[in-house]
């Protein structure tokens, strides 16, 4: 199980409260995690990546583990940690916008 | 028993004002979308109750979001935006080729007559439909093979902000896109063609016959008589007689012929009004005065509507799509500000109170008149 922390004004969208636990097939990577999100939260879709490209939307970062990870390949297995469910998947909200 | 319903788009959130008939007291609901920016929100004329709206973030990118009980709850539907085939380019700022890309809706236009029937207008410039409530959207491609690579985009970005159907006509739309101008369709949306000429923008444009490239703010028409067309064009205010073929400059005594918004009064087809802005690069009100303009003879000749509105320091401004009126007797006119307030007026502009003054920045100000 992959735990997800979501954005407020995404978790605001799907009518989420708290983290998301969701199942993810081995090997654990962005693309996969975001698939499942997306799965499960069809509303979701396009506020993360885009839906044409599947490129992470410009103001959109990926941390884990106390590392940014929004520059990783999509199909780069995540750490172990996060595949395991002992450290959270974070999708932030860049800052940005003055 | 009568009732006005005021859709209000601001830079964080929307948000629903209801009054009834006697339009005294105001009832606020909101914010919906929270921190969202929404550029947009309207009523389907065929079903009050069906609402569109449009939520952008330039985190999170766009969201349609779908009401069917007046905006009291909402459901997230489509917003997969693919132009069609291949995308194709537009002019860029360096005089170069650059792609079109998707970045948000500007104005969601409901069919007149089925609810699941809507258009939006999106940036970068280009016509969408759905005919399943917003489920899925499918471009009118056509709309950019007016010389779409001739389009540049202005400083508030390349935007289809006005969409304008002939309740008299049921293949006829009329677009206007900021920085590229107005164009007409009479085949339903798949061809069309620029309807500039008239138009002078001799600070924009060089040349006097340019189809495209003149900055439409805000066309309206009346519906008895949609051949008729008022147009605010960056500075200008236009007046067409003839469904755009032939433009006519109607800006007469106005202290100023820049602005964004444009309105005709809901019973008076030559009833008019527009918010003089001092320029183009001051967008606030002449002599920092908060007047909306009426002219009652179809242009030409227009009157200052201040009571209410502040006469002194006030540097707002009203956005394009920040200005309606209602259908009751006497026609309620209604604007919204950049500094968060939204004024109404019960007697078609001869007075004016704030019925909200601290909203966010009103992007935009749709109103349903409620049977």
């Amino acid at each position: 199980m992959i735990r997800v922390v979501l954005p407020v004004p995404l978790r605001a969208l799907a009518h989420v409260d708290g983290e998301l636990a969701l199942e993810v097939a081995a090997p654990a990577t962005q693309r996969a995690v975001l698939d499942a999100v997306e799965a499960r939260y069809p509303t979701l879709r396009g506020t993360i990546r885009d839906q044409l490209t599947q490129r992470r939307r410009p103001f959109v970062r990926f941390f884990a583990c106390e590392r940014d990870l929004s520059h990783e390949p999509p199909d780069a297995p995540l750490p172990d940690v996060v595949a395991t469910g002992a450290e959270p998947f974070l999708i932030v909200g860049a800052m940005a916008g003055g | 028993m009568s009732g006005v319903r005021l859709l209000v788009g601001t830079r964080k959130g929307a948000f629903v004002l209801t009054a009834d008939g006697k339009r005294r007291r105001w009832d606020i609901s909101g914010p919906h979308f929270a921190g969202w920016e929404v550029y947009h929100m309207k009523g389907s004329p065929a079903d009050l109750g069906r609402l569109y709206a449009s939520q952008t973030s330039g985190w999170f990118g766009q969201v349609i979001q779908r009401s069917n009980d007046g905006g009291k709850t909402w459901e997230a539907v489509g917003n997969k935006f693919a132009y069609d085939g291949v995308p194709g380019t537009h002019q860029w700022y360096d005089g170069s080729q650059h792609p079109w890309e998707f970045k948000r809706v500007w104005h969601l236009e409901p069919s007149l007559t089925d609810p699941d029937t809507v258009y939006a207008g999106v940036e970068d410039a280009a016509l969408f439909r759905s005919t399943d409530g917003g489920q899925t959207w499918q471009e009118l491609p056509g709309l950019r093979g007016a010389k779409g690579h001739l389009w540049q985009p202005g400083a508030g970005g390349m935007c289809l902000h006005t969409i304008l159907l002939d309740p008299a006509n049921p293949g006829r739309i009329f677009t206007a896109i900021s920085a590229a101008g107005a164009f007409r369709s009479d085949d339903a949306g798949q061809t069309w063609r620029p309807v500039t000429c008239g138009l002078k923008s001799r600070y924009e444009l060089p040349d006097p016959n340019a189809e495209v490239g003149h900055c439409v703010h805000r066309i309206a028409m009346h519906p008895s008589r949609p051949n008729v067309l008022f147009m605010q064009k960056h500075w200008d205010v236009m007046r067409s007689d003839d469904a755009g073929e032939q433009w006519q400059e109607i800006s007469g005594d106005l202290p100023s012929d820049f602005g964004f918004p444009i309105a005709v009064h809901a019973h008076e087809p030559d009833t008019v009004y527009v918010v003089p802005i001092k320029s183009d690069s001051e967008h606030y009100p002449p002599e920092a005065k908060l007047r909306v303009y009426r002219s009652r003879k179809g242009g030409h000749e227009w009157e200052p509507l201040t009571g209410g509105l502040p006469q002194q320091d006030c540097y707002v401004n009203v956005l394009r799509d920040a200005m309606d009126v209602d259908s009751l007797d006497p026609c309620g006119v209604y604007f919204g500000t950049t500094g968060g307030q939204v004024y109404g007026s019960a007697d078609g502009g001869d007075s004016w109170s704030a019925i909200v003054r601290d909203l966010p920045s009103v992007v935009s100000v749709e109103v349903q008149t409620l049977a």
